[in-house]
């Protein structure tokens, strides 16, 4: 299982904690990552808003790169990364004048994109290609007893849920539950974290925060378990805001792969869970020695 | 070219303007004259509308006088005209398989627009047709006797009609029924619309009628499995599957149901859509017709897995006494019967709301799809008719949503029809029940039938609230105190202009109407087609709707497509009068285009004999050559192509006529 | 997959070009043929360089009327059945499959481009798939070019009597060894 590593922007910057947890995850995994060489910011969705044909030429580059060094699927953790990718390989199929721009445009810099990389996102590979049972055989501290909200927020499952239901996706729920822990019933898992609007209109998007906040919590979950970076930022980062407007809810929201590394038994450093702003401070206990297995 | 006995060839063509259907695009005088130089060709006109009463006698009269022996008409589709003319050209005394039709409306004036382009074809295949129809012989239509019996698929209300119809009419009616009862969907219904009528009032009178009619074998829980033939000569092999009750023997008192070791009934109940519970022993419902009870081999004591064990104490045998009509023996019947005409009336399935997860069906207790609402209310439901909640509760506001299932790119994209007045009949009946605040969340208002718009006035006068928005979600969430345990529907009201969040306890999902689950496997089986939604297709939509492209097999009801109770029986006697058609007279005339043997020419390969989907070819061990029964042949024409020798020819579509119309297309 | 907001659109017909195939049609009466006047009937426009020949199934189609065209000057030949499954003599239009599948061989032998026999599965309500069909192909066949086959069968004509002249004349001019030897007389009985 090889795949090219596209890390974008907010892996290197803020969403740091997700690549930090993604990297040993996938290794322990067997899972094979090889970052993209001179990958390019994809544009996420405000570019997408601007200029449609720059950015999809854009992010079809780094497709083109892919299919350059070693013509693997592209894994892309961040939401947005996953959905423009993945939004640009669409266009290129459905809207033949978009694939004679794309196609110029790379044709001028010595690229081409066939169009027929896929574009994977994490839990689509530790579901259907890793599967969830040889997850289980490496979890060491099973999650138990922990109660999590899963938020999956919308770049995942629109306008394309190319691999979970697009109203009620459980990839991360079975996922979370391979681990051992507890999927709390949560409405919420798709509505919208507010975005980019917790900086630009702040009334409309910590409000938006705070409903998801405040449901995760008289839901009884201990944390909120994300897969984008956006969605962890805003509903950790902003919780002074929220705070100040609406009254405290101080519910950690974690990456599903820091989760993940915890079950496993990684080293705690490696998985960037000093970098939340809630802190996470549930911890699994050790896990009973496993009994021999009986002979056949 | 072949000659006739006493003479030349001696072709009559006809291009037809069709208004300006046909001479709008193709230029009719140029191609009339173009065929007249051809040779054979006697006379060549064009004239204004040919399938007229002048047209056909214009064909009549220049028969006669100009002693034509063939005749062509290059107009519309055959499918269309072909018999027309045939006729017209028998009353002029022609044999009418002389005759030979172009098509140059639907294939060319319709669908072109370059003039000379369209004109150069219609001159090609009038050309071909010329060419084809000198080879033409003289032909007798093929007569086919019709088997007075029929055979009706389906025991709903549509099934029920036909069949009482054709019934009264003195046919022998078989009527299979897949449920244990006859009733179909209807049998579910508390009151219909928009009368208010209670269904089990108008159905069971009719049920009974059938159950006890002298012509109508009625068998129950029984399933079509294989029909062989063809029109008048259907073969159909029945399963009747096991109830464990002799029919006959069985008096309907139940006494084994309330004597069954299992003293309070624990398994779901599917005429209550799983709402109530039955034992392993049961009557689907009070009126069931048969009035015969059946068990249930899955849950019942004396079976493990359906297979019998007979370890129960067997209280029931004990109760039904001296009628001895338990037989725990029982094993499925194959019966096999001959009719002549089929009618099929297998009816819909409902749209599982599961596949909208977004409204929380299975999710949230409280969301019902509506024939579970239609079991609620009704007093012979399982809970007598109290409009009680899966928690207990009592609701104080409901919240109906129109559309589910329907009017979707992502499920499916037609109206289904009676939605939007079974959605306003089940608000009038939640509001006499409950006196709940109800709110109808419906994108427009359809009530297109007789009093329906009346129906939808007298709801506004009652009370119920009306938003027109499609309903985006239905979550638990609470966003204000007020909503906390309530269901929360969010939708635009595209009226008022703004998002709105309705908080209720009870959900309505007016499911829509969905072809059977099996629909793909009962039209293989009865060699009908399926349009693209997957309910039966009609020969015509708007002139045939409950005839088949097969022969001697009617649709009725909801499995041609979703309708009401009215337009359901309408069609149901729609189809009993077709199939009347065809047993009164007593045969049906048959394109004479059936295959033949040329026996000299046949070597005795046998490449031909499993090739006939209607074993029409037997090879002749005397002869040792290949025979076709000609009352089998459908005229497919699969052996004549696979012949290696080319000893079979088949009428209508000998390979000379064929090889005519592919030289004359293509003569530049 | 979730839909974008595209619907795919059928390739518009082919530009007035100075030369035009002609494809000869065989549709099968219940399925396509239908079909093609349900094209008709919905005024859908389409490439009109096609005849229809209407048989009753597709299984009637002998391989011997393909060729036939094509020998005739046809640059394309279109079959139309019904789908698999479907066929209102139940199985006529799998035993065309079978056959079409054996004549793609020979004419791949022969030379002649898979384009320009087709086989397509139409039935009574794609009407649309009618028209895209016949403008596809009217498209890939004008592409291929013409076919020729009778002004093939021309030239090889002429260039069999040309060989045959310059033998004849070689023979006559100069006594050769490839003269025919004189037939020895025959021993009477």
């Amino acid at each position: 299982m090889k795949y090219s590593y596209f890390p974008g922007c907010s892996l290197k910057g803020l969403g740091r904690a997700y690549e930090e947890s993604l990297l040993p995850v996938m290794k322990h995994l067997g899972v094979e990552l090889q970052e993209l060489d001179d990958w390019n910011c994809c544009g996420a969705t405000a570019y997408m808003a601007v200029d449609e044909a720059k950015a999809c030429v854009l992010a079809a580059r780094n497709l083109a790169l892919a299919e350059k060094q070693g013509n693997r699927p592209i894994m892309a953790p961040c939401a947005a990364c996953y959905l423009v990718l993945n939004k640009t390989k669409h266009y290129f199929h459905d809207y033949p004048a978009m694939k004679e721009t794309i196609d110029r445009a790379l044709g001028a810099v010595g690229l081409r994109y066939s169009g027929d990389t896929p574009v994977r996102h994490p839990l689509d590979v530790l579901i259907n290609d890793v599967g969830l049972e040889a997850i289980k055989q490496k979890v060491r501290k099973p999650l138990k007893g922990l109660k999590i909200a899963t938020y999956y927020g919308c770049q995942l499952v629109r306008p394309y849920a190319t691999f979970d239901d697009q109203y009620n996706p459980i990839t991360m729920d079975r996922l979370v539950e391979t681990l051992g822990a507890t999927v709390v019933r949560y409405p919420l898992k798709t509505k919208c974290c507010g975005g980019s609007l917790t900086g630009t209109v702040p009334e409309a998007g910590i409000r938006l925060v705070y409903i998801l906040l405040n449901e995760a919590r008289k839901r009884g979950a201990d944390c909120l378990a994300t897969v984008c970076p956006l969605c962890q930022f805003n509903l950790d980062a902003y919780h002074a805001q929220v705070t100040a407007e609406y009254g405290p809810v101080l519910v950690p929201t974690v990456y599903f792969t820091q989760l993940m590394g915890l079950a496993f038994g990684l080293p705690e450093r490696e998985l960037g869970l000093n970098r939340a702003a809630i802190p996470f401070k549930w911890r699994p206990t050790e896990a009973p020695p496993v009994k021999a297995a009986a002979a056949a | 070219m072949k000659q006739q006995a006493n003479g030349e060839i001696r072709i009559g063509f006809y291009i037809c303007h069709c208004g300006h259907n046909i001479a709008a695009m193709v230029d009719c005088p140029e191609v009339a004259k173009y065929v007249e130089k051809l040779p054979g060709v006697a006379l060549s006109r064009d004239y204004k509308y040919m399938c007229s009463d002048p047209g056909q006698e214009l064909i009549q009269k220049d028969i006669r006088e100009f002693k034509l022996n063939r005749v062509v008409v290059a107009s519309c589709s055959p499918l269309l005209h072909e018999h027309t003319f045939r006729s017209a050209v028998e009353a002029g005394g022609l044999n009418p398989f002389f005759f030979h039709m172009v098509n140059i409306r639907e294939h060319d004036s319709w669908v072109h627009t370059d003039r000379k382009e369209a004109t150069d074809k219609a001159k090609a295949l009038a050309r071909a047709a010329v060419e084809r129809v000198a080879y033409h012989q003289a032909l007798e239509v093929k007569k086919v006797p019709i088997h007075p019996d029929v055979l009706v698929v389906g025991g709903g209300i549509a099934g029920i009609h036909a069949a009482m119809t054709l019934a009264n009419a003195g046919k022998k009616v078989f009527l299979v029924e897949r449920e244990p009862s006859i009733g179909g969907h209807m049998a579910k219904f508390d009151k219909t619309f928009p009368t208010l009528d209670c269904a089990a009032c108008i159905l069971t009178p009719k049920m009974s009628e059938v159950g006890a009619h002298k012509n109508i074998t009625l068998w129950s829980y029984s399933e079509v499995t294989k029909v062989d033939g063809y029109v008048g000569n259907f073969t159909v092999t029945v399963k009747r599957k096991p109830r464990y009750i002799n029919e006959d023997l069985c008096t309907g008192c139940q006494e084994c149901i309330s004597n069954c070791v299992y003293k309070e009934p624990k398994f779901l109940d599917e005429f209550n859509e799983g709402l109530g519970k039955r034992k392993p022993v049961y009557i689907p419902f009070p009126q069931a017709t048969p009035q015969v009870v059946l068990i249930d081999p899955e849950v019942c004591l004396n079976f493990k897995h359906g297979v019998l064990i007979d370890k129960c104490k067997k209280t029931c045998v004990e109760a039904c006494g001296e009628k001895k009509a338990i037989d725990f023996k029982q094993t499925e019947e194959i019966k096999e019967i001959k009719v002549g005409t089929i009618i099929v009336a297998t009816g819909f399935q409902t749209f599982d709301a599961k596949r909208v997860p977004q409204y929380g069906y299975g999710i949230y207790p409280n969301v019902y799809t509506s024939l579970e609402v239609e079991r609620l209310v009704n007093a012979s439901g399982p809970t007598g008719g109290d409009v009680l909640l899966r928690d207990g509760r009592h609701p104080k506001a409901i919240g109906i949503i129109h559309c589910v299932g329907s009017r979707d790119k992502k499920t499916n994209r037609w109206c289904s029809r009676v939605c939007c007045m079974y959605s306003l009949k089940l608000a009038h009946l939640l509001k006499e029940h409950t006196d709940a605040e109800i709110f109808n969340f419906y994108i427009d208002m359809r009530t297109p039938g007789k009093s329906y718009e009346e129906f939808y006035d007298k709801l506004l006068e009652e009370g119920v609230q009306f938003i027109r928005g499609r309903v985006g979600e239905v979550t638990d969430w609470a966003m204000t105190p007020e909503e906390e345990g309530k269901l929360v529907l969010r939708v635009e009201d595209t009226l008022a202009g703004f998002v709105r969040r309705i908080p209720v306890d009870m959900v309505v999902l007016a499911t829509g109407l969905e072809p059977q689950a099996d629909a793909q496997a009962v039209r293989r089986m009865f060699n009908i087609s399926c349009g693209s939604e997957g309910f039966f297709l009609e020969r015509h939509p708007k002139l045939a709707p409950v005839s088949t492209f097969t022969d001697g097999i009617y649709l009725a009801g909801a499995c041609q497509g979703p309708r009401d109770i009215p337009d359901t029986v309408a069609q149901a006697g729609a189809a009993a009068a077709e199939a009347l058609v065809l047993i009164d007279r007593g045969y049906i005339e048959q394109e004479p285009n059936t295959a033949y043997v040329l026996e000299e020419e046949c070597s005795g390969c046998k490449s031909c004999i499993p090739l006939c989907p209607y074993t029409a070819i037997t090879f002749d061990e005397a002869k040792e050559k290949a025979t076709i029964n000609e009352a089998l042949c459908k005229g497919c024409g699969t052996c004549v192509a696979s012949c290696p020798s080319g000893s079979i020819a088949q009428r209508l579509f000998e390979d000379d006529e064929i090889f005519s119309e592919i030289h004359g297309v293509l003569v530049s | 997959m979730s839909s974008t907001t595209t619907k795919p659109t059928s390739p518009p017909a082919p530009a007035v070009v100075p030369w035009q195939p002609r494809i000869v049609a065989f549709f099968c009466n219940w399925c396509t043929y239908t079909a093609a006047d349900l094209a008709g009937v919905s005024r859908l426009k389409y490439a009109s360089n096609i005849r229809v020949i209407r048989l009753m199934c597709s299984g009637r189609v002998d391989p011997q009327f393909i060729l036939d065209a094509l020998a005739r000057g046809a640059d394309g030949v279109l079959i139309g059945g019904c789908h698999p499954g479907d066929c209102h003599y139940a199985e006529g239009n799998y035993k065309m499959l079978r056959r079409f599948q054996m004549l793609k061989r020979m004419l791949n032998d022969l030379g002649i481009e898979e384009q320009r026999v087709r086989l397509e599965w139409i039935s009574a309500a794609e009407g649309e798939k009618v028209k895209r069909v016949v403008n596809e192909m009217v498209g890939q066949v004008q592409k291929l070019g013409r076919l020729g086959i009778p002004q093939k069968f021309e030239e090889w004509d002429k260039e069999m009597e040309h060989f045959a002249a310059q033998v004849a004349e070689k023979a006559a001019t100069s006594p050769c060894a490839c003269a025919a030897p004189e037939q020895p007389a025959l021993a009477t009985a």
